[in-house]
């Protein structure tokens, strides 16, 4: 186990400067400079890169870059706000994308958890349909149209709950946004657990403990659940990512100052110091969830660990 | 002994044996349906495939003609008719879509009673029944474009990595990872920045991302047959790598192909519309329907129509591809049947 640790860790370390050499090569290709300002003569514009020492050679900016990285220090932003240091603009959205992301996880999850038990033990009765269709339904509907249909009717017609984001009342205007985002796992956890239901509901060994007379709820909750929630962490980890994306049309929809709707500002913006780092930290946030999920996985199911590990 | 005469006593005639004749062995009970048939009755079979299926056919029909036989264009602005309300000959008589706001016929306020805009129109007076289906046009477009270059990249790759596996799968894979390592829209939208905006762009964008899915699923399969006797059979007799992968394990790997594709092209239907969505989607004057929602987006409270005619297309368009999907797989690979 040490060792797929350890290995999956490397391997994480590597992606992760592959992604920042790639970074750096975009930029590099990049149309214009980020002081294309037309009043700038050619000399003020290479004072100013000699400033910010864009003019030394690519392998130093690259080896320079990260070892500022490493200690916290991301650059400063061109256009969003001038000089201010990157670090800075982002302390206060961090949280706010972290804190709807962790809501909509938490939230889709359960419900998701919910939909497929309901499902799956109903199977090919009315509830099983009801909720096939609401999950298919949650697949395939893109986050935007539900945000709107969320803000336009709970936020704006019935005046509900509040549809922009307020940093006053963080809880109350981060309902929608979570619900939003909340869709995709939700969908995922519900099929998942529906069809894994239905799946074990078929093995031997549930067949053998109710010949054994097992309880009905012992059978669910040791026999079918226990084999199945296992499982659904397999799926999380690709509905977390999800939300991570989504965050990024979500915060733009409610007008949330996190650092997805930072990011599309930044792009607009061409900002791409901004956009390089958020780039880096969705990166970043992506391969942690993953190897978490990985070796959480292991951890649970000791055959997933044999297979792997090797 | 009696019998033993009468034996030999049988004429030509009666000595026949039976099934003789190669038709006598048709089974009548089940009788032939070629794999493709089969596939196509149980598709049928489900009443969700079905409706999606004819979903899906209307959304291409409409995306074909309606801006043909549209009287307008979907980058004629007219400053006169901004906003329109929604109008919508026959249901207009039923009180619905009758082209009143607030009670105000807009339609006579502005003096052109003769004219029908049926999911009304966008702040520069164009007509957004003609723009949705434009731009469901091109969003179909850049999506089978895409999942066919994910199509031709993966399934390449996959087989590749399954058939000769050891060090040269082992390499391929290490480079899947560090590339699943990085989100996909990370990678689409860097790429956009870098590249000139346009269809080919967007395609690109979507491939380079997509076809690590079809390669995984390509080489799982290969892995899988590549042990199988019939595998084994040619290579003994001789046949080269080549002939094994595209006559032997090509057309096994066909149905898990198109399952994967029918998945991809509502994927890649999504992402466009995502990409469209913060800003990266086809240059103006087109539009594809992420643009229309991103247009519409701004003024959603006062005008909801505008936003949401093009993403109830868009929402339509993916369920019907994703049901399918689910049809599809059910009819050609009845073990992965999700039950």
């Amino acid at each position: 186990m040490k060792k797929y640790v350890l290995k999956r860790l490397l391997m994480a370390v590597v992606t992760l400067l592959v992604v920042l050499l790639l970074l750096f090569t975009l930029m590099e290709i990049m149309p214009g400079s980020p002081f294309n300002n037309p009043e700038l003569t050619p000399e003020q514009r290479a004072k100013i890169e000699a400033r910010y020492g864009l003019d030394q050679p690519f392998f130093n900016r690259y080896i320079n870059y990260i070892v500022n990285m490493v200690q916290g220090d991301f650059g400063v932003s061109y256009n969003i706000q001038q000089n201010m240091p990157i670090a800075d603009l982002l302390v206060k959205r961090f949280p706010v994308t972290i804190r709807i992301g962790l809501q909509a996880i938490v939230i889709g999850v359960l419900m998701g958890l919910v939909m497929g038990i309901l499902a799956g033990f109903n199977h090919n009765k009315l509830m099983d349909s009801i909720m096939s269709a609401l999950a298919i339904i949650g697949v395939s509907m893109p986050a935007f149209a539900f945000a709107l249909l969320l803000a336009y009717f709970v936020g704006f017609k019935w005046q509900m709950l509040p549809f922009l984001y307020s940093a006053k009342s963080p809880f109350l205007s981060s309902i929608l946004p979570s619900l939003t985002l909340a869709m995709s796992p939700m969908a995922s956890v519900a099929r998942y657990t529906r069809s894994e239901i239905i799946d074990v509901m078929n093995q031997n060994y549930i067949t053998l403990a109710k010949t054994k007379g097992v309880s009905k709820p012992a059978l669910t909750i040791r026999h079918v659940l226990r084999n199945v929630l296992t499982g659904v962490i397999t799926v999380i980890a690709p509905s977390v990512v999800n939300v991570l994306t989504g965050s990024l049309v979500v915060e733009k929809a409610f007008s949330v100052p996190g650092i997805g709707g930072l990011l599309i500002t930044a792009i607009q913006e061409n900002d791409y110091n901004v956009t390089f780092t958020l780039a880096f930290i969705y990166c970043a946030l992506y391969i942690l969830v993953m190897l978490t999920v990985d070796i959480l996985y292991g951890l649970i199911d000791p055959r997933i660990r044999v297979t792997k590990g090797e | 002994m009696k019998d033993m005469q009468n034996v030999q006593h049988l004429t030509e005639e009666e000595r026949r044996l039976v099934g003789y004749n190669a038709d006598e062995f048709v089974d009548e009970n089940f009788s032939g349906h070629s794999y493709v048939k089969e596939i196509i009755l149980t598709l049928f079979a489900n009443k969700a495939t079905a409706i999606s299926l004819i979903c899906l056919l209307v959304i291409v029909l409409f995306a074909i003609f309606a801006p043909m036989l549209s009287p307008y264009t979907y980058k004629e602005i007219n400053s006169k008719t901004t906003n329109m309300p929604m109008r919508i000959p026959v249901l207009e008589d039923l009180g619905i879509f009758d082209g009143t706001r607030k009670g105000v016929d807009m339609y006579a306020k502005k003096g052109i009673e003769d004219q029908y805009h049926y999911f009304g129109t966008d702040n520069l007076g164009r007509d957004i029944w003609t723009r949705v289906w434009v731009g469901t046009r091109i969003s179909l477009l850049i999506a089978v474009l895409a999942v066919v270059l994910d199509v031709v990249i993966g399934v390449t790759y996959g087989m590749v990595a399954g058939f000769f596996g050891g060090k040269i799968d082992m390499i391929m894979q290490r480079l899947i990872e560090i590339l699943t390592g990085i989100p996909n829209l990370i990678i689409m939208m860097l790429l956009l920045l870098a590249m000139e905006p346009g269809i080919p762009t967007i395609c690109l964008a979507l491939a380079i991302t997509g076809w690590v899915n079809m390669s995984r699923i390509v080489r799982a399969q290969v892995l899988k047959l590549k042990s199988n006797e019939y595998v084994l059979a040619s290579r003994t007799l001789g046949a080269s790598p080549k002939r094994i992968l595209l006559k032997h394990l090509l057309p096994n790997t066909m149905g898990q192909i198109i399952i994967t594709f029918m998945f991809s092209v509502p994927h890649a239907i999504f992402f466009e519309a995502f990409l469209a969505f913060i800003g990266l989607g086809v240059p103006i004057p087109m539009a594809s329907l992420g643009t229309l929602i991103n247009d519409g987006y701004r003024s959603a409270m006062l005008y909801p129509y505008q936003v949401l005619c093009p993403a109830a297309v868009l929402s339509v368009l993916m369920l019907s591809f994703n049901l399918l999907g689910d049809g599809l797989r059910d009819a050609i690979d009845p073990q992965m049947r999700s039950m």
